[in-house]
């Protein structure tokens, strides 16, 4: 049976350039970057060139970039940083969205428990906000704007060059959780005036477990990991450098082929989109014009996300939803729920991520089997009978 | 390691008793949509024997998997018997299910128990109320 992952917001598989270029950092360069010996240096070569390679990738300087563990540290240190700069200066107030990763949402959550005040913008209109509305939650006390690049349930991508330019304007640092974006955009983080940006290694074909910080120059950054003077002293820890190897050589694999990467997965998504419209009530989620290209993101009425992903999975589609069981929470994803769907309907949610390593062949395997077991499940659903026989009002 | 033990996937993938009964003599349906589980079952009583069962689930795969093993631990059994059914005796049929995929089994039985309910109301047959849990006595929502 035909096999398709179509979860790569999840996470990638590896390229074979990202795994080629960590195995002389296994092998070869295995000396600590921080010892003084040839060996050592060896590696610290090796972890510079892997920088600066990075800062281009981003349009900064490579004393700009700081490895992580990957993007939900970076985002933690990014907005721990800012907050704390804020609260020296008595400023204490945060604007972000209603949408963010759980990454943002959580350290936003724990600093308004500390005496900070977030405004959290509202994306239900187009499943997104525009620059109008940063600009109108700016505040004197604003301490940070945080609003990420790429949503990575339903695909929004963000107006971030604008949002920057204001930012800019009013003196405000500005962060981009870009976990999503890196890789599949073209983005230049001082064109774009962005003070922080957040990347993932794994969400574009390299390895899991690594991914960096985007910090401007000027901008302090606070510690998370103390210890030894690794990352100009601001993350301790001896670097990962084949998983940074791997990481910047996707990184660069990924933006070399950026246009036709693109274009193909973005083709691949509006054929999946335009199929999946024709199941009777259903309806997309996200931005539909300014979207990632490998971003499919439907709620079915009447049925529930995990059994369809179950029965997907079953017949070779690897897939997410946002369902409140496959969250293991009771409740549906904030995504869902901020963008205005309703409980009962963001149960039913259905996401694809595709990459360029999916075919056309993959996207009619989908097409064929999502209908049959949205199908079924509707079949043997006792909501879709009520739906039917108009005991309940049909929401989409 | 699987999510679900080989029994709950396959009465996932093929549910017994799935669809409803024409003049049911007892309907039960419990949970609701936007906690993301809805069962209805629907029993065909006579005698005091459940001759037939079916049922229809909204929900996860250890939802659907849940209501197909109750009706079939139910289906030919008397009133009685089917009043002692345990959503412990449910979940072990199905050879365990994970700790947070437990409140599926309670479910299935207040499910179960609800239908019998019905069929007791509509046959004036006296019950104690307290073998019957409503939705109220559930944290499971909130």
């Amino acid at each position: 049976m035909l096999q398709v992952y179509a979860d790569n917001a999840a996470t990638t598989k590896i390229s074979a350039t990202a795994l080629n270029a960590m195995m002389p950092a296994f092998e070869t360069y295995y000396g600590n970057p921080s010892s003084l010996h040839s060996v050592g240096q060896d590696a610290k070569e090796l972890l510079e060139d892997a920088r600066g390679r990075l800062a281009k990738c981003l349009g900064c300087e490579a004393r700009e970039i700081y490895f992580t563990s990957g993007g939900s540290e970076a985002d933690n240190q990014a907005i721990l940083s800012a907050a704390k700069m804020g609260e020296k200066k008595g400023k204490k107030h945060i604007i972000s969205t209603a949408f963010e990763h759980h990454a943002v949402l959580h350290v936003l959550q724990k600093l308004e428990k500390e005496g900070f005040e977030v405004t959290y913008l509202d994306v239900k209109t187009n499943h997104n906000i525009t620059p109008l509305d940063v600009k109108n939650a700016l505040r004197p006390d604003t301490c940070l704007v945080t609003v990420m690049y790429a949503n990575n349930e339903i695909g929004s991508v963000l107006p971030i060059a604008e949002i920057g330019a204001i930012c800019k304007e009013a003196g405000v640092p500005f962060h981009t959780d870009g976990v999503q974006a890196v890789g599949h955009l073209a983005i230049d983080v001082k064109k774009e005036n962005i003070d922080m940006l957040s990347l993932s290694g794994h969400k574009f074909h390299g390895p899991k477990g690594v991914g960096a910080l985007y910090c401007r120059r000027g901008l302090p950054l606070t510690n998370l990991i103390d210890g030894g003077a690794q990352e100009r002293g601001k993350r301790a820890g001896t670097e990962n450098l084949p998983a940074i190897c791997g990481m910047v050589a996707a990184l660069e694999e990924s933006l070399a082929h950026l246009e036709e990467n693109s274009a193909k997965v973005t083709s691949l998504r509006d054929k999946l989109i335009a199929g999946l419209s024709q199941i009777p009530h259903c309806a997309l989620n996200g931005d539909a014009i300014n979207r990632l290209p490998g971003n499919v993101s439907f709620c079915f009425e009447g049925i529930e996300g995990e059994s369809l992903l179950l029965l997907l999975d079953m017949k070779g589609v690897q897939a997410s939803s946002g369902s409140a069981c496959t969250s293991g929470s009771l409740d549906p994803s904030h995504v869902l729920l901020a963008i205005g769907r309703v409980h009962d309907v963001a149960h039913g949610s259905l996401r694809l991520s595709l990459s360029e390593y999916n075919t056309e062949e993959e996207i009619d395997h989908i097409l064929t089997v999502v209908p049959e077991v949205v199908s079924y499940l509707r079949s043997i659903s006792p909501v879709w009978r009520d739906l039917q026989t108009g005991k309940r009002t049909f929401v989409l | 390691m699987a999510l679900y033990s080989e029994k709950v996937m396959d009465h996932f993938m093929h549910p017994r008793n799935v669809g409803i009964i024409e003049n049911a003599d007892g309907v039960g349906e419990v949970g609701n949509a936007k906690c993301g589980d809805i069962m209805k079952i629907y029993l065909k009583i006579e005698n005091e024997i459940i001759v037939d069962v079916k049922f229809e689930t909204f929900g996860c795969g250890s939802a659907i998997a849940s209501s197909s093993m109750a009706t079939e631990m139910i289906m030919g059994k008397s009133i009685h018997e089917a009043m002692q059914l345990t959503n412990q005796a449910v979940a072990e049929a199905l050879d365990g299910l994970p700790l947070h995929k437990m409140h599926c089994s309670v479910l299935a039985e207040e499910a179960i128990k609800n239908a019998l309910k019905d069929y007791f109301d509509r046959n004036g047959i006296p019950y104690d109320a307290k073998d019957f849990p409503d939705c109220a006595h559930c944290a499971h929502c909130e």
